[in-house]
């Protein structure tokens, strides 16, 4: 290991070291901590410019309540889910099916094909948001959810195809060639060996797609404009100008944003690593 | 025509099964970004009909001095987001430990990697905040006065890629310790036998292991420098008088605001062509390895 393990006999020097370390984070998180505690502050409190000591009273309660119920932000919510799952699942099933194509069959353009996915998972958002935009107004479908999950399924698309192809191309050689010899078709070999292999890949991208599209800003602006569809991460902005004084509803609605990924990242913390360092070093 | 099928699946099956996939990623990224420097040549509000005007957008993009503040901040951003993965490469040094706890304490070093860029915005906006914000109780400590970064146009850009380099730190952290766990432990066993220690044994024996880890890391941020937008759209809106706008935010406002869709369209080439080539850079790397071998 390196650094060199400091050793278990060192129980002060162990001791320093996560003192050192928490104290670190501390630092590393106090913006998020500041925010956190001011969402339990009272209006009053607020008013005072009570900011930064320890609040007078916590309003854990009655400050959450409030921003579900004297704003949008449980539409906002409502949206957000009702975007993010299908894309995730359109994700999955796509790159799934592309990502055994690329990695188990060989034809001409395999891998100009293979690049353009790649290779457009990274292209700036501006380069292709006026056509489809007017892509979107065209079908009828500005400021629906299907526009979104249309465009977030198509983007997410490019970057789990490279996640998925590396992984399928890294099972053993073996199984497709026993599969073969026993005449399975191309869909029995896709559904009977990779689909039982690859759970741990579909769980990471899974939570890897939720967290890219759940946070998605640029097209929540782009493709939706009222309230009944926008997400969160753009109904968020919007509080933010209408709640100008009430900097605790407006913190309690930033910590509500943040608690779905941050809370599937906790859940699944392991797939969340594994997949981020797998996607992008090559598997 | 079950036989035909079963005569031709071997590549009809394949072809099916990627033909979804393809389709909506070539029609909607793909033949979308080409179709934006189709409309790059047009002078179009948007609504009406389109008019050809050839490379009048272009010549009057140069001529903008938007264009070269938006060109200037984006070189600032790009040269500041070189810090993270240092930066992150020093926090993963600091956290390779195995001790109790210890799991628990780097999972919060990566939290805020899974924010949105949006709750990224509203936080260090509050941070920054003169009269009220973190900054200004730590000048206050010291008897001075917070300077208003976000309204200052010489500070603004520093102060909006400050706050978007702490989730890219965590993110060139999340790399760099997989990339010391997976460290060739012979490789070490026999630098420290060769005296190697500390910083000699850093640059020499585990950086070079981290190569491919620290490509990645590069590039991403790279590539995450040059799409900023998020964070300019939340945190100042290209302000104050556009002195913070980047060409993605340029882009959009042109577009957007300003109904200039064939304006825009050209601002978005611009960007385009100065990312295709580092796009191209990573893509060769990527993809390189495999040739050799098949």
């Amino acid at each position: 290991m390196y650094p060199r393990p400091i050793p278990e006999t060192a129980r002060p020097a162990r001791a320093a070291y996560v003192a050192l370390v928490a104290a670190v984070l501390v630092l590393w998180l106090l913006p998020l901590v500041t925010v956190m505690l001011t969402s339990l502050r009272s209006f009053e409190e607020v008013m005072a410019g009570n900011y930064w000591g320890w609040p007078k009273s916590f309003n854990f309660i009655e400050n959450y309540t409030a921003v579900f119920k004297q704003t949008a932000l449980a539409r906002y919510f409502v949206n957000s889910l009702i975007v993010t799952l299908p894309s995730v699942i359109g994700v999955l099933v796509l790159s799934t099916l592309t990502g055994y194509v690329l990695s188990r069959h060989r034809f001409p353009g395999n891998r100009l094909l293979f690049a353009l996915f790649v290779g457009g998972n990274f292209l700036p958002a501006q380069i292709m948001m006026i056509p489809v935009r007017d892509l979107m107004v065209g079908l009828g479908l500005y400021d629906t959810y299907l526009a979104l999950i249309i465009f977030h399924t198509a983007f997410q698309t490019g970057f789990a195809t490279l996640f998925m192809r590396n992984f399928i191309a890294a099972l053993p050689d073996e199984l497709f060639q026993a599969a073969r010899a026993e005449g399975a078709s191309p869909w029995q070999t896709l559904w009977h060996v990779v689909v039982p292999l690859i759970r741990p890949a579909l769980a990471a991208l899974a939570i890897l797609t939720f967290t890219f599209v759940w946070n998605d800003y640029f097209w929540a602006i782009v493709l939706t404009q009222s309230d009944a569809v926008k997400p969160v991460t753009a109904g968020l902005n919007n509080l933010r100008g209408e709640w100008v004084s009430a900097w605790n509803l407006v913190a309690a609605a930033t910590i509500m944003v943040a608690i779905p990924p941050v809370a599937m990242f906790f859940l699944m913390q392991r797939h969340f690593i594994a997949g981020l360092t797998m996607g992008a070093v090559k598997g | 025509m079950s036989h035909l099928w079963r005569r031709h699946r071997h590549w009809l099956a394949p072809t099916l099964f990627i033909l979804p996939g393809a389709l909506l990623f070539g029609v909607v990224i793909i033949l979308a970004s080409i179709e934006t420097i189709w409309v790059s040549f047009f002078d179009w509000d948007g609504v009406g009909p389109m008019q050809w005007v050839g490379l009048a957008n272009y010549e009057q993009l140069f001529a903008d001095p938007q264009f070269y503040v938006s060109l200037k901040n984006n070189v600032i951003w790009l040269a500041m987001f070189m810090l993270a993965p240092p930066l992150g490469l020093a926090l993963a040094l600091l956290l390779n430990q195995a001790i109790a706890g210890m799991k628990f304490l780097k999972s919060l070093f990566f939290v805020p990697l899974v924010l949105a860029s949006v709750t990224v915005g509203v936080v260090f906006t509050w941070v920054y905040d003169p009269t009220f914000g973190l900054l200004s109780l730590i000048y206050g400590w010291f008897g001075a006065t917070a300077p208003a970064l976000l309204s200052d146009e010489h500070l603004v850009s520093f102060a909006v890629v400050i706050a978007a380099l702490w989730p890219q730190v965590a993110f060139c952290l999340v790399l760099f310790l997989a990339g010391l766990n997976n460290l060739n432990e012979d490789l070490i066993g026999a630098g420290r036998v060769d005296g190697a220690r500390g910083f000699a044994m850093l640059l020499h024996v585990v950086l070079p292991q981290l190569r491919e880890v620290s490509f990645i890391a590069l590039a991403v941020t790279i590539i995450g420098a040059l799409r900023s937008f998020d964070m300019v759209a939340v945190m100042t809106s290209g302000g104050p008088f556009g002195s913070s706008t980047v060409l993605a935010y340029q882009m959009y406002e042109q577009s957007i605001f300003s109904y200039r869709f064939g304006y825009g369209a050209a601002i978005a080439t611009v960007l385009f062509a100065v990312m295709a080539v580092f796009i191209a850079w990573y893509l060769r790397t990527l993809l390189r390895p495999e040739q050799e071998t098949a």
